[in-house]
C-alpha cells in the first residue's frame, strides 16, 4: 500500500534526526503510561493515607505522597491519561470540523466563505481563558468543558490551513478532470481532495498536542478544568503549589511530566513538519 | 433523433463572463458522427470557453448547446452520468489532470466506480485496453508525476474508453510531447478512431496536428468563428486574412512550399472592449474603411466552405 509505504518513510526521516527520535521516544513513553495507566500505578490514585502525607521517594511511593498522602506517582500517570484524552478528542473534533468548514470556505459562495472566516477570527481573537471563564461561569467546571473549549478555539488552525490546500487544489486540472468524469463532490473530496490535504493538517494537529496539554494544565491549574480528585497535570501543579512550604517534590515531579511531554510532542511535530516538507525531494515515492 | 442529428450541436451560443467579457459571441458548431473536428485559435479566442460549455460546465449566457439533439441542460438533469460516459474530455496538461495521489490502476477504475460499472468486466476491458494503448504492463502501478507525458495522456484516454465515450474532446492533445511521440499519439488517436467510431473535436494552434487528423476545421477569433471549412480547402485556399495569417507561421519541412510568412501587428485586443465592425480589423492586413464600420457575418464562400470576412481571399482566387 502507498500510504503505508509513505508513513513508514516519514518515521524513518523523523527518527533519523536527534530531536525527531527523542521526541519520539516521550511521546511513546506518555501514551504508553496513559493507555497502559491502570496496569502499570502501584497505588489508587484517590487512596487517601494522612499519616504518610509528603513523604519522600521510597519503595512504597517512587516519587512520594501529596497534602492528602496519596501516591504521587500513580496520579501523576492518570494525569497522563487525562491529557491524552482532552487533547485526542479535542484534536480530533477540531480537525475534522476545521477540515470541514475550510473546505466549504472555499468551495462555497465568497459569501459564504465571508461567513466562515468571520466565524474564524471571532474564535481566534477570543482568548481561549476568557472564554473558559465565561463559559465555566455558565456551565461549571468539568473535563468535558475544558475539552469542548480547546477544540473550539483550535477550529480555526485547521480551518485556515484546509482552505488554504483547497483553494490551491480547487482549479487544479485533475479537479476538473475528476468533474468531468462525473465523479459526486463528496467522492471528489474523500478520494481526492483530503490525500491532498492530509499532510499540513496532520502536522498542524501534532503540533497543536502540547498547546491543548498545556491550556488543559492551565485551565485545570485555575480550577476551572478537571475537578478534583481527578488527577490532571494542572491540578497535581496546583494541589502542589498550595503545599509548597511543606514540600516542593509535588509541583516539581508534576511540571517536570508536564514540561517533557509538551517538549516531546513540540520535538516530534517539528520533526513531522520537516519530514513531509514538499521543499524536501521525496523521490521515487 | 435522425442518423444525421449532430452529437454535439452548438447554435448561436453566446458566454458572457460579468457582463462585460464576451468569450464567446454567437458560435455555431456541430459535430456530426464519426467526425473529427479541428478548432484552431489563438488564446483568448474563446477555445476553452467553448469546451467548457458543452461539456456543461458552464451555462452559456445565449443560445444553446444540444446533445443528439436534447438540450444539454435537460441531458445533465434527465441523465448526468450518461452524459458524461458518452463525451469525454482531455484536458491539455495530462499529468496534472491525474489525480496526483492515485496509482495509475485505481485512476483508470475510477470511472468504474464513479459510473457503477460491473468490476470485472470493467478490469478485464482495462487490460485489453491497456495492451491497446501500448502502455507498459508496470505502468498500473505508477503514480501520475512518474508517467511520461505521453503515457498520461493514453491513461486519460484508457479513462475515456473504459467508459466507452463516444465523443471525445480534447484540448492540445500534443501540447508538451516530443515531434516523435506527438506523430505516434496521433496515429493512435486514429487508430482509435476508426476502432470506436469515435467522433473527436481536438483543440489546438498546432496547425500540423490538425491538418494531420482532422477532416474539417473551425477557426476562432475573439470568440467568433470567423472561418469554417474542410480541413483540405483551408490548408489549400484559405478564405479568412486570419486564417492565412496563421497558416503562414505554421513550420513547413518543404522550402518550395513556403508561404511569404504575414506578420500580425498587435496583440489580440480585449473582449472587454471590443473593435468596432470587424474583430479582425485593428491586425488585418487587408483592413478597408468597411470593416472598421460594418461587422461582416459568416457567408458562404465555397462547397462546405464559410468566412466571416467582407473581402475574403478567395475572392481573389474567383477575379484572377
Amino acid at each position: 500500500m502507498t500510504s503505508l509505504i509513505a508513513i513508514r518513510q516519514t518515521f524513518g526521516r523523523i527518527l533519523s534526526t536527534l530531536a525527531g527520535a527523542v521526541g519520539t521516544v516521550i511521546i511513546v513513553l506518555v501514551v504508553g503510561a496513559a493507555i497502559l495507566a491502570p496496569l502499570i500505578v502501584t497505588h489508587d490514585p484517590d487512596a487517601l493515607d494522612i499519616l504518610n502525607r509528603f513523604s519522600g521517594p521510597s519503595v512504597a511511593h517512587w516519587l512520594g505522597t501529596d497534602h492528602l498522602g496519596r501516591d504521587l506517582y500513580s496520579r501523576l500517570v492518570f494525569g497522563a491519561q487525562v491529557a491524552m484524552l482532552v487533547a485526542l478528542i479535542a484534536i480530533t473534533s477540531a480537525l475534522v470540523l476545521g477540515t470541514l468548514l475550510g473546505i466549504l470556505a472555499a468551495t462555497l459562495s465568497t459569501r459564504w466563505e465571508r461567513v466562515i472566516l468571520i466565524v474564524f477570527d471571532i474564535i481566534s481573537s477570543f482568548p481561549s481563558l476568557v472564554l473558559a471563564l465565561a463559559v465555566v461561569a455558565v456551565f461549571g467546571p468539568s473535563t468535558a468543558l475544558v475539552t469542548v473549549i480547546v477544540a473550539v478555539t483550535l477550529v480555526p488552525h485547521f480551518g485556515r490551513v484546509a482552505r488554504a490546500q483547497m483553494l490551491t487544489l480547487r482549479n487544479a486540472p485533475f479537479m476538473e478532470a475528476e468533474r468531468l468524469l462525473g465523479t459526486s463532490a463528496t467522492r471528489i473530496v474523500l478520494s481526492h481532495v483530503l490525500p491532498n490535504i492530509a499532510g499540513p493538517l496532520v502536522v498542524l494537529a501534532s503540533i497543536d498536542i502540547p498547546v491543548v496539554i498545556t491550556i488543559e494544565a492551565g485551565l485545570s491549574f485555575i480550577g476551572l478544568g478537571v475537578r478534583p480528585p481527578l488527577a490532571s497535570w494542572g491540578t497535581l501543579i496546583y494541589d502542589g503549589y498550595a503545599y509548597l512550604s511543606d514540600s516542593m517534590i509535588p509541583v516539581i515531579v508534576a511540571s517536570a511530566a508536564l514540561g517533557v511531554a509538551t517538549l516531546g510532542f513540540t520535538l516530534f511535530g517539528e520533526a513531522l513538519r520537516d519530514a513531509v516538507d514538499p521543499r524536501l525531494d521525496r523521490g521515487g515515492h | 433523433m435522425t442518423a444525421d442529428t449532430p452529437v454535439i450541436a452548438l447554435e448561436d451560443v453566446s458566454v458572457v463572463f460579468g457582463g462585460k467579457v464576451r468569450a464567446l459571441d454567437g458560435v455555431s458548431l456541430h459535430l456530426h458522427r464519426g467526425e473529427i473536428v479541428g478548432l484552431v485559435g489563438e488564446s483568448g479566442s474563446g477555445k476553452s470557453t467553448l469546451c467548457r460549455t458543452l461539456m456543461g460546465l458552464g451555462e452559456p449566457t445565449s443560445g444553446t448547446v444540444k446533445i443528439d439533439g436534447e438540450p444539454l441542460g435537460a441531458r445533465l438533469a434527465r441523465d448526468r452520468l450518461g452524459f458524461r460516459r458518452e463525451v469525454q474530455m482531455l484536458l491539455q496538461d495530462a499529468v496534472a489532470s491525474l489525480s496526483p495521489r492515485m496509482r495509475v490502476r485505481k485512476l483508470v477504475e475510477e470511472p468504474l466506480h464513479v459510473h457503477r460499472l460491473p468490476l470485472e468486466d470493467g478490469r478485464a476491458r482495462i487490460e485489453v485496453l491497456l495492451k491497446r494503448l501500448g502502455l507498459p504492463a508496470n505502468a498500473m502501478e505508477k503514480f501520475p508525476h512518474q508517467l511520461s507525458g505521453g503515457q498520461a495522456r493514453r491513461v486519460a484516454i484508457l479513462r475515456a474508453l473504459v467508459l466507452r465515450s463516444q465523443v471525445i474532446v480534447a484540448d492540445e492533445p500534443t501540447a508538451g510531447l516530443d515531434v516523435s511521440v506527438q506523430g505516434e499519439l496521433l496515429n493512435l488517436m486514429l487508430d482509435l478512431h476508426d476502432e470506436f467510431t469515435l467522433t473527436y473535436l481536438i483543440v489546438s494552434h498546432n496547425l500540423n496536428v490538425i491538418r494531420r487528423i482532422t477532416t474539417r476545421s473551425v477557426v476562432m477569433y475573439l470568440g467568433q468563428v470567423v472561418e469554417e471549412a474542410s480541413t483540405a480547402a483551408l490548408f489549400r485556399t484559405p478564405a479568412h486574412p486570419y486564417t492565412a495569417a496563421l497558416l503562414s507561421t505554421n513550420p513547413v519541412v518543404d522550402p518550395a512550399k513556403r508561404r511569404q510568412r504575414i506578420v500580425l501587428r498587435g496583440e489580440i485586443p480585449s473582449p472587454i472592449n471590443l473593435p468596432s465592425g470587424c474583430r479582425f480589423h485593428t491586425r488585418c492586413p487587408r483592413a478597408a474603411p468597411r470593416c472598421a464600420q460594418e461587422a461582416p457575418q459568416l457567408r458562404t464562400v465555397g462547397e462546405g466552405q464559410s468566412v466571416r470576412c467582407h473581402f475574403p481571399l478567395t475572392d481573389d482566387l474567383v477575379a484572377a
